[in-house]
């Protein structure tokens, strides 16, 4: 049965689309909230992991340093390692320094994953080009900078039982490292998420070593470990958003359209393979966006430094290459004498076109009526034209319009859904209510109020009739981890398939009618459960109907659905102090159907806050390959005073495979503000600004070397 | 390492309730609250004054708490978020909050709704730029801060 025909039998007000109160609101209001770091167990000791201080090394011995009693502390250690002193090897620093090889630390080229995709012939056409435009665009790491640092608390037990609290965002993930770290079976291991205070990627994958660290200290002190990272340490040691290059050769013909792309994507891994793989292949997906060439290259190459690992960052490689691009095709559209948007308007991709990794488009795809509702929203063209004669009398006040065209993949890339295989289920409660059962973890974005929501929906009940369970691995399934913007268009499809089964299930054993009231629905559950046991559905993924994705080819439906958007920054740049302030940002995106639309806004909100701070502010100070600034107070993030307006549309087009019509929304915002800031910033000052952050240092630099002559 | 000789005993009002903390008297307030005190409402997000995840009421002031030695508390009246819903009751603050989306992951919330309360007390119509003023010693990472700031503006109307 699908989402239309559900809805016409079912006579309850529809709880999607209405702005349901967060689930656990009222606990984070009041300070009842349980985090990780508010648990505390009898007799639990405290642990911390020490470093090594050096990039790159061989461990030879460990000193224990005189005055201190060790045999109070319990110490984990590769301490059957021989030999004596540190020796340090030269490091490796810079994507520049591992691609010339001078060092070799990984294989044989330093490079954990390439990706090549093409398209047609780029080298074909230069020769017919109208114009071609050459770019290189540069973008820095960026810490996640989620207020709650990470943190584990960790029990074993004389039979080998390992239990894990945690900040989290991947349960499972956990799970598996903890069986393999203790070569135990999956059933010993127990991984529970605490209230988890904002995760952004960050709490993705490196959780794992910290609860594994917690682990082995209370296996080896037979007491409960509690292991939760203060600011600096978080900062130093957790995993950063990718820094980049981009390199764009871009040929036009004479009527506007692009004729061929020829791009080089690189981002730097740091010293672990970690996630670069997958970052590197959504970043290189992403690289072209969402504009029909007929002839595409795009090289993606991820390689190894003696940085610390760069991992998960909301985006997840797309922001990187669609900063490069959405600058770049500003510039491209100026070579090619069009405007940025008539020269997009030619270029954007149309349902039936195929994209760069061979992707046939099948879902209506809206971009010219989201940018057109985005520059009337943003009053554009007016203030376009209206900058430029103020720019001319004002030497040091320089106000400036961009935007950005982009759109953003749901769900895990090409087949990893289906190796996922992820699981939900549904169940009814002794107390009357449902509970919903996935690994998925609320961490801020409002997995538990649109779970419920999805449910309540498909089950005909209010909101408050469903539970959603606290991810805890012995009694949840394993719905997959909690990114790539999959958790409501993916995992929530399966709550709304598992929910639809169960009232079913009810329909069929004679217990309920197509039309009920709450309390003949809970009837229904008890009279079940009396018979049979207990009433629990649960629903597996399969891919939808015609989804194709090849491995080894790289090629096929990258992704199930896209979210589309445009976004409008105005800017304000002052060329005494050079700061860049963004007075205005409009965001407008289609995201299929939306489930609630406070919680939607704040991730849409959330997001460009996160983005505009990337773009301007955060900038990570390296020295020897630790970061230097690992502080709140020299590393530095929007307040409240740092931000404009940002002003949230939504195009609503359900998607038939998501829960309600609902596609994927994370991650999106993360997108546009960094390209569509930069654009304003040029439109502003007639440079070229490319590396992003872009900070008043950064600014005065670029402005200098415009003019190497100047006042 | 034994330093219980170098303790103190403060006395303070915490929410209302007369209490005795023995503690180091320089250690934070915010570790006297969550350890001593098992008032793990208040958090900490950075250690050094910064991110206002510890913010707490010291005789009406927004302070924050991890810069705050235990021994400054003697005599004084604290407010943690646990004393702000008053009988089970959600303060107005924390009603807009949830009504409008002002808290997300919820690790800035008990800090940001005791600024905003102080914000309110002090300024019972604030200006967008008041607000914004009022708010800025609390990050929150999550939200881009429009729900708050629609949060705060919606409570001065109830
Ligand atoms: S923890 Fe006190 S200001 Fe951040
Ligand atoms: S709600 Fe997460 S930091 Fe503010």
């Amino acid at each position: 049965m699908n989402y239309k025909e559900y809805n016409l039998i079912v006579m309850v007000v529809s709880t999607i689309g209405q702005p349901v109160p967060r689930k656990e609101g009222r606990a984070k209001l009041t300070g009842q909230a349980r985090y990780i770091d508010d648990l505390v167990l009898p007799g639990m000791l405290h642990g911390a992991t020490v470093r090594s201080p050096v990039a790159r090394g061989l461990l030879r011995a460990i000193h224990y340093a005189p005055g201190v009693p060790w045999p109070e502390f319990t110490i984990v250690s590769a301490h059957d390692i021989p030999g004596a002193n540190c020796v340090t090897l030269p490091p490796v620093f810079s994507m520049d320094a591992a691609l010339a090889r001078t060092e070799v630390i990984w294989g044989d080229d330093n490079v954990f994953k390439q990706y090549l995709v093409t398209r047609g012939n780029v080298d074909a056409v230069w020769t017919e080009a109208h114009v071609i435009v050459d770019g290189e665009y540069e973008t820095g790491a960026q810490e996640q900078l989620y207020i709650e640092p990470q943190g584990m608390v960790a029990l074993t037990d004389a039979q080998g039982a390992v239990t894990v609290w945690g900040s989290m965002q991947c349960p499972f993930y956990i799970h598996k490292a903890l069986a393999a770290l203790f070569n135990v079976p999956a059933a010993k291991v127990r991984v529970v998420q605490m209230e988890t205070g904002g995760g952004f990627g960050g709490k993705e994958e490196y959780p794992s070593i910290i609860a594994g660290h917690a682990a082995l200290l209370a296996w080896k002190s037979g007491r409960p470990v509690k292991l939760v990272y203060d600011r600096a340490e978080d900062m130093v040691a957790t995993t950063k958003r990718h820094p980049s290059r981009t390199r764009h050769r871009t040929a036009v013909s004479r009527d506007g359209r692009l004729l061929a792309m020829d791009i080089e994507f690189t981002i730097d891994g740091g010293a672990y393979c970690t996630l670069s793989p997958v970052v590197l292949s959504r970043g290189t997906i992403h690289a072209a966006g969402p504009y029909f060439c007929p002839n595409i290259r795009i090289r993606g190459r991820a390689v190894a430094t003696n940085m610390p690992p760069h991992g998960a960052f909301r985006g997840f490689g797309a922001p990187q290459s669609i900063f490069a691009l959405e600058r770049h095709m500003d510039r491209v559209a100026a070579a090619a004498g069009l405007t940025p948007d008539e020269f997009r308007r030619r270029n954007f991709i149309q349902t039936g076109q195929t994209s760069a990794v061979g992707q046939v488009m099948k879902e209506p795809i809206a971009m010219e009526r989201l940018l057109d509702r985005a520059l009337v929203l943003s009053d554009y063209h007016a203030k376009r034209s209206r900058f430029a004669d103020a720019n001319r009398h004002s030497t040091r006040i320089k106000r400036g319009i961009g935007f950005a065209t982009f759109m953003h993949g749901a769900g895990f890339t090409g087949s990893g859904e289906q190796h996922l295989a992820s699981v939900v289920a549904v169940e009814a409660l002794s107390n009357g209510r449902v509970r919903v059962l996935a690994a998925s973890a609320e961490i801020g974005q409002g997995t538990n109020t649109i779970f419920a929501q999805i449910a309540a929906e498909a089950l005909g009940l209010e909101c408050d009739d469903v539970e959603v369970a606290q991810p805890d691995t012995a009694t949840v399934p394993d719905s997959g981890p909690t990114v790539a913007s999959r958790t409501c268009m993916v995992v929530g499809k399966l709550i709304e398939t598992a929910s639809l089964d169960f009232r079913h299930r009810l329909e069929t054993a004679g217990l309920l009618t197509s039309r009920y009231t709450p309390a003949e629905f809970r009837a229904a559950c008890a009279a079940y459960r009396a018979r049979h046991g207990d009433l629990r559905i649960a629903a597996q993924y399969r891919p939808p109907e015609g989804l194709r994705w090849d491995d080894q080819r790289y090629e096929g439906d990258a992704y199930g659905a896209y979210a589309w958007a445009v976004y409008v920054a105005e800017v304000t740049v002052d060329l005494d102090t050079f700061q860049t302030q963004v007075d205005d940002f409009v965001a407008v995106q289609e995201v299929g159907r939306v489930i609630n639309p406070p919680l939607a806004t704040g991730q849409i909100e959330g997001g460009v806050a996160q983005a505009i701070g990337w773009a301007l502010f955060e900038d990570i100070v390296w020295r020897d390959g630790r970061m230097v600034n690992a502080q709140m107070t020299n590393y530095i993030m929007p307040t409240s005073m740092d931000l404009p307006p940002i002003r949230v549309f939504f195009e609503e087009a359900p998607y038939p495979n998501g829960p309600g019509g609902a596609k994927g929304i994370g991650e999106l915002p993360m997108d546009g503000p960094a390209p569509a800031i930069f654009n304003a910033v040029a439109n502003a000052t007639g440079l070229n600004p490319a590396h992003l952050p872009l900070t008043p240092e950064a600014l005065m630099e670029l402005m200098e070397k415009a003019e190497p002559d100047g006042p | 390492m034994d330093r219980s000789g170098m303790n103190v005993r403060v006395m303070c009002r915490v929410n209302g309730a007369n209490v005795t903390i023995e503690a180091h008297p320089m250690m934070r307030l915010l570790d006297a609250l969550r350890s001593k005190l098992r008032l793990t409402g208040t958090k900490e997000g950075c250690g050094e004054g910064e991110c206002g995840a510890c913010a707490v009421l010291v005789d009406g002031d927004l302070v924050n708490s991890c810069l705050f030695p235990l021994l400054h508390a003697e005599g004084t009246a604290i407010t943690t978020i646990e004393g702000v819903a008053a009988g089970g009751r959600l303060h107005a603050v924390q009603e807009a909050f949830l009504a409008c989306g002002g808290a997300q992951c919820g690790i800035c919330t008990p800090g940001m709704v005791l600024a905003a309360i102080t914000l309110l007390e002090r300024n019972p119509n604030p200006t967008e730029a008041e607000v914004k003023a009022g708010l800025a010693g609390n990050l929150c990472r999550c939200t881009g801060y429009m729900r708050i700031f629609e949060a705060v503006v919606s409570a001065c109307r109830r």
